[in-house]
């Protein structure tokens, strides 16, 4: 039973949806060099736990951003692809910021964070069967009906697999998108991630993935290691600039799929805020290219 | 109909995420079938390093107490025995203060739990819902003889912090980058911390102040609070307390009570 809550909501300022814009994690250290500059065009997204506080500084923040800009409400602990239950009292404050903010963009990840009574804070990887897939579809159906909207569910980095894993995680997500009518947020980083860790060309999992259901894309900086073999490693991190290939895979995407929201994911060694707007930057002028590209195509169509 | 059987990866996978003596789990692989090794290590050291720096941003004066080798090795036990049981982080570590207490290597410096006590107590100010404060002049609206029944009602950021130590001086001296002058950690001291709209303020309270603050946060009308107070600390000065609690934005209302 989820408890009704009837939070104030901030009235919608722009059409949805938002289009190819580029936007960055909101880091509350910014916000006064992102006041300072004045409203811009890009997006902000948020991770929602961060403000499922009862008040205070965190809101109030938000508050300030959303009223000038879009948002993303990015989920990182519903824990869908757990086989326990969704905890139903997290998916009432999720569904609560959703009602409040009115967000552009709601996501929340393929990957499993608690386990019994024990939280992990991380995104842990599911094998891919006809059972998991059963269960994580029926946990997406049960936050589109408490958020009475589509979610964006994104794709994992991963660094192993399971042995159990009966198909590929692009016929496992193209399963979920058939049966719960999800968007999909892809991960062009997680992509390159997961393609060098396992040693699969990146561009054969994106010739495979369902793009037009993708409503946003994510991308980021990834650190490096090596396994027991010597093999390299990569991971997730977020903690520096764009890969160059994660780039150029970028650019091949929208030109295949159109532009899209593009998030600039940064939440470690977080850099001052002119930083993260110039690789946000660098995002819309690719975005941009395609929109030009795609009006020259229509004129002389015309 | 799920088949719990096929379900069964996550209670493979997550024990030995936190027990570096258990074996990594034989159900995932590196590439080629190979076990995974690293490649699970990757995921131990994401929750353990991610949980720990956690705690880090929850207890900065802590750390900077102890300094971070210190304190990553003291957390790491606490990370590994008491793992986070929600998703929101700013709620995890309320038992870190009661195992500082009982860390044997941080013996001798037995201020450093009620530190924590109150940074902890800060991040509670943080979050709490906002409210607005009872307005200083509303207090002189009333008539004397009903002053003794007033029942307040608490600002939901206000805590109550009491150390036998000088923990309220040292916690603001290590919460600060500039150099810490050498404190006398045996003066016991009270810290009322509040947050009457944005700011958190943490503040020594007077003698009695605490007995009072609290009793007045449990429900006691203000004449008993006062008469505890008192019974606490025959310094106690009623009117500067009465006067500094509001002038915090301890509470938000009051009602005359039954008395």
């Amino acid at each position: 039973m989820i408890t009704a809550i009837k939070p104030a909501t901030v009235p919608l300022r722009f059409s949805l949806p938002i289009g190819g814009v580029a936007g960055t994690s909101f880091k509350p250290e910014h916000l006064p060099a992102i006041l300072e500059a004045g409203p811009q065009a890009g997006f902000f997204e948020v991770h929602a736990e961060n403000y499922m506080g009862a008040g205070g500084p965190p809101h109030r923040a938000l508050e300030t951003i959303r009223r000038d800009h879009p948002l993303s409400l990015h989920g990182v602990s519903m824990s869908i692809g757990g086989p326990q239950p969704l905890d139903k009292t997290h998916l009432a404050r999720f569904r609560s910021l959703v009602a409040r903010y009115q967000p552009a963009l709601v996501s929340e990840h393929l990957a499993w964070s608690t386990h019994e009574t024990s939280f992990f804070n991380d995104l842990l990887p599911l094998p891919y069967t006809e059972a998991t897939l059963a269960c994580v579809c029926d946990h997406i159906d049960q936050v589109q009906e408490a958020i009475r909207r589509p979610l964006l569910l994104e794709n994992p980095s991963t660094y192993l697999t399971f042995r159990e894993s009966a198909m590929s995680e692009t016929d496992f997500i193209r399963g979920i998108v058939a049966r719960t009518g999800c968007g999909l947020l892809l991960d062009i980083n997680n992509v390159f991630v997961s393609a060098t860790n396992h040693g699969f060309p990146a561009l054969d999992y994106l010739a495979d993935f369902p793009l037009a259901h993708v409503g946003e894309i994510h991308l980021a900086g990834h650190a490096e290691q090596t396994d027991d073999d010597g093999n390299l490693l990569l991971i997730d991190s977020h903690d520096g600039p764009v890969a160059d290939a994660v780039w150029k895979l970028f650019e091949i995407i929208i030109a295949r799929r159109g532009p899209v929201p593009t998030l600039i994911e940064w939440d470690s060694s977080i850099p001052a805020w002119p930083i993260l707007r110039a690789e946000a930057a660098a995002a819309q002028a690719i975005l941009d290219r395609c929109k030009l590209a795609a009006a020259t195509e229509d004129r002389h169509a015309a | 109909m799920r088949r719990d059987a096929d379900l069964g990866f996550a209670a493979a996978f997550a024990p030995p995420l936190l027990d570096p003596a258990r074996e990594v789990p034989t159900a995932v692989a590196g590439r080629n079938g190979k076990p995974a090794g690293r490649r699970y290590d990757v995921y131990r050291n994401n929750v353990t390093v991610s949980l720990i720096e956690t705690l880090a941003a929850i207890y900065p004066a802590v750390q900077r107490i102890t300094g971070p080798d210190f304190f990553r090795a003291m957390a790491r036990f606490h990370v590994r025995s008491s793992p986070p049981a929600s998703p929101l982080l700013f709620d995890y570590g309320r038992d870190f203060p009661d195992f500082v207490a009982n860390y044997a290597h941080a013996h001798d410096m037995p201020w450093l739990a009620d530190v924590a006590r109150i940074e902890r107590a800060w991040l509670d100010a943080y979050h709490a819902a906002d409210a607005l404060p009872l307005a200083p002049a509303l207090l002189s609206t009333i008539a004397l003889e009903r002053l003794g029944g007033l029942v307040l009602t608490p600002h939901p950021a206000t805590r109550i912090v009491r150390s036998p130590y000088a923990a309220v001086t040292i916690f603001a001296a290590n919460r600060d980058s500039a150099p810490v002058a050498r404190i006398d950690a045996s003066t016991p001291e009270d810290a009322l911390i509040t947050r009457a709209e944005f700011d958190v303020v943490v503040r020594h309270l007077p003698p009695g102040g605490a007995v009072f603050a609290a009793s007045l946060m449990s429900g006691q009308p203000l004449g008993a609070a006062a008469m505890a107070a008192f019974d606490a600390s025959p310094e106690f000065d009623i009117a500067a307390n009465i006067a500094g609690l509001i002038e915090a934005g301890a509470f938000t209302s009051l009602a005359a009570g039954d008395a």
